[in-house]
């Protein structure tokens, strides 16, 4: 189980995460919204490492992590897909999962074998097959589509076999069509891989539709937790975020 | 879910490829080395000018040198502007270590390079940390301090005279350095010896973690690798390779001379690299061999050599965009893509 306790990170005098407390428990699939500069990405960012918190816990089966630096968290099993695809441009899609699997494996400073080593195979070829990227192994990340380059980024998060798998808006950049096929193959590895997922996004429909809870962040506080129904009733997030039905289409 | 079953088909085929494609490269690798060195050794039989020997001897120390200087720069993106201190290193420490203590030169050899590892393992342990312009400079004002220290530690290393005399090379295991041959077999060993060991380094996985570490570092580090102590390593180990090319160096001049240390070397690396290029692996022995050939031919016909190497980097730099092994792997990626799909 995922537990945030307290979690707080000012920028100079604003508060970009205040007094944050959540838990996730394993296997859930939860949404985090909130308006541009709500603190959606910081948090993520506190979780992952690469903020250091200025208080407060983010215990991962009990162990607190916070404060620790990414490659210790990655490796305690909390991986993360950013929302501009953060990939190797330089390297084909099959060699990223290969290096990643090795470097997961703590084989990344190995010196005297070769590249690529054979007990990494299987575990990227499962990674490229969850995402739909193996009949195009051999393309070099920088050529694919938009959307396959967010596909490659989650991979690499997903072949490390995390416990908590953390998405920062999987769905951005892309076009009406391509976010849903993206936010199906999202709930499709949550219910295969049964993992923790915690995604951020923008498309209100999309996140009412699929994610059966919600946090709403705003100025680095939480709004409101619950389910769709709940969220879409609670006062405060009609008043600070969605406004009137209008208003939350307009949002979409 | 078709489109998922659709590609089980080429996983399958390529499934058992992994293992006996990497066993394949390395010997490979190895048999190009072999055949490598037994052509340059074969070559005092042919030939018995003593200019081309020296001169595969000097491609030899530069050769090591530029092509360490691509593991930094090509495979990790770590732009070293005083690379050359770890050659001015070696040639000294060589030197020194023959001219006061009087050991083996193997022990020198080794000596040696565990020096220049620790020198670099203490100036890496400052410089990997920053980032691009920072490290570049950075590096070179180490360069600009080892340099300045030669220079004034005269009683040691004779300063702007250098280390004269010349090095004492006693036989060992048969080998006699003094003689030219011997000295031009040796050299031609290291050189592919160094090029091989290299070559490991960069197809290891250590190597694609550098790949990484140079298009996304950041994204390596939430993979979960240490970036800092990869760049550490990887600076270290170009550092040694670097040192068995300024030893080749003074092991061929008998001496060393502050110029092996000064940034005009690291500035030649810089230069060998853009000639040849970094995308591929000899890429920057192939600029070695261009550039001590340019040196060797314009400064016999003009003094102003400086302009005519420079017009040449310019067109390499400015015309191609790219050196001279990028462009033609481009040229023969294309003509491959357009005569065949790529597998």
């Amino acid at each position: 189980m995922l537990d945030i306790r307290g979690l707080s990170k000012s920028f100079g005098g604003v508060k970009a995460t205040d007094n944050v407390s959540l838990d996730f428990a394993d296997g859930s699939l939860t949404a985090v919204i909130g308006p541009n500069g709500a603190g959606k990405s910081t948090f993520f960012n506190l979780i992952t490492g690469a903020l250091r918190p200025d208080s407060g816990e983010v215990l991962l089966d009990g162990i607190d992590l916070a404060g620790k630096s990414p490659p210790e968290i990655v490796r305690h099993g909390i991986g993360r897909a950013f929302q501009v695809a953060s990939i190797f441009p330089s390297l084909t899609v099959q060699e990223t999962m290969l290096a990643a699997v090795c470097a997961d494996q703590r084989r990344s400073t190995v010196l005297h074998r070769r590249f690529p080593l054979a007990e990494t195979r299987d575990r990227a070829e499962h990674a490229m097959e969850l995402l739909g990227l193996a009949n195009k192994r051999h393309r070099t990340a920088a050529t694919l589509s938009h959307g396959d380059q967010k596909l490659l980024d989650i991979a690499l998060a997903l072949v490390l076999d995390p416990k908590v798998l953390l998405l920062d808006e999987p769905t951005a950049g892309m076009g009406t069509e391509e976010r849903w096929r993206m936010i199906d193959k999202v709930r499709e590895l949550w219910e295969t891989q049964k993992i923790t997922v915690v995604f951020i996004e923008h498309d209100m429909d999309i996140v009412f539709k699929i994610a059966p809870r919600i946090v709403v962040l705003c100025y680095g506080r939480i709004l409101a937790t619950g389910t769709p129904d709940a969220i879409r009733r609670d006062e405060a997030v009609i008043d600070a975020y969605l406004g009137t039905e209008e208003h939350a289409e307009a949002v979409t | 879910m078709t489109e998922l079953q659709a590609e089980r088909t080429p996983e399958t085929l390529s499934a058992p490829r992994i293992e006996t494609r990497s066993f394949r490269s390395r010997y490979l690798d190895v048999l190009i080395a072999l055949v490598a060195f037994a052509v340059l050794a074969a070559l005092p039989l042919f030939f018995g000018s003593k200019a081309l020997l020296d001169f595969v001897i000097r491609c030899s120390a530069f050769g090591l040198f530029a092509t360490s200087l691509n593991l930094l720069v090509g495979y990790t993106g770590m732009i070293s502007f005083g690379h050359g201190m770890f050659f001015g290193l070696g040639a000294y420490g060589f030197g020194l270590l023959m001219q006061r203590t009087g050991v083996p030169i193997p022990v020198a050899f080794v000596a040696t390079l565990l020096i220049t590892a620790v020198v670099a393992a203490i100036i890496g342990a400052i410089c990997v940390r920053l980032k691009e312009i920072y490290f570049a400079f950075v590096t070179l004002a180490f360069q600009m301090l080892i340099h300045s220290t030669i220079l004034t530690w005269t009683s040691l290393t004779g300063g702007d005279q250098g280390l004269r005399g010349g090095i004492p090379r006693p036989a060992f295991l048969g080998i006699d350095l003094a003689n030219h041959v011997h000295l031009y077999i040796t050299s031609c060993a290291l050189l592919v010896l160094g090029l091989l060991l290299m070559r490991q380094i960069a197809q290891s996985p250590f190597g694609y973690t550098l790949r990484m570490i140079r298009d996304n570092a950041r994204r390596a580090s939430f993979i979960g690798i240490d970036v800092w102590r990869a760049k550490l390593t990887v600076f270290v180990l170009a550092a040694l390779f670097a040192s068995t090319g300024g030893m080749v160096m003074a092991m061929f001049v008998s001496g060393a001379y502050p110029e092996f240390a000064y940034w005009t070397i690291s500035g030649e690396g810089i230069f060998i690299n853009m000639l040849g290029g970094v995308t591929t692996f000899l890429g920057p022995m192939v600029g070695t061999v261009l550039l001590l050939n340019l040196n060797d031919t314009v400064t016999r016909f003009t003094e102003y050599h400086g302009i005519v190497l420079g017009v040449v980097i310019l067109f390499f730099a400015i015309g191609l965009r790219k050196g001279l092994m990028d462009y033609v792997l481009e040229w023969y990626t294309q003509r491959r893509d357009g005569s065949g799909e790529r597998g």
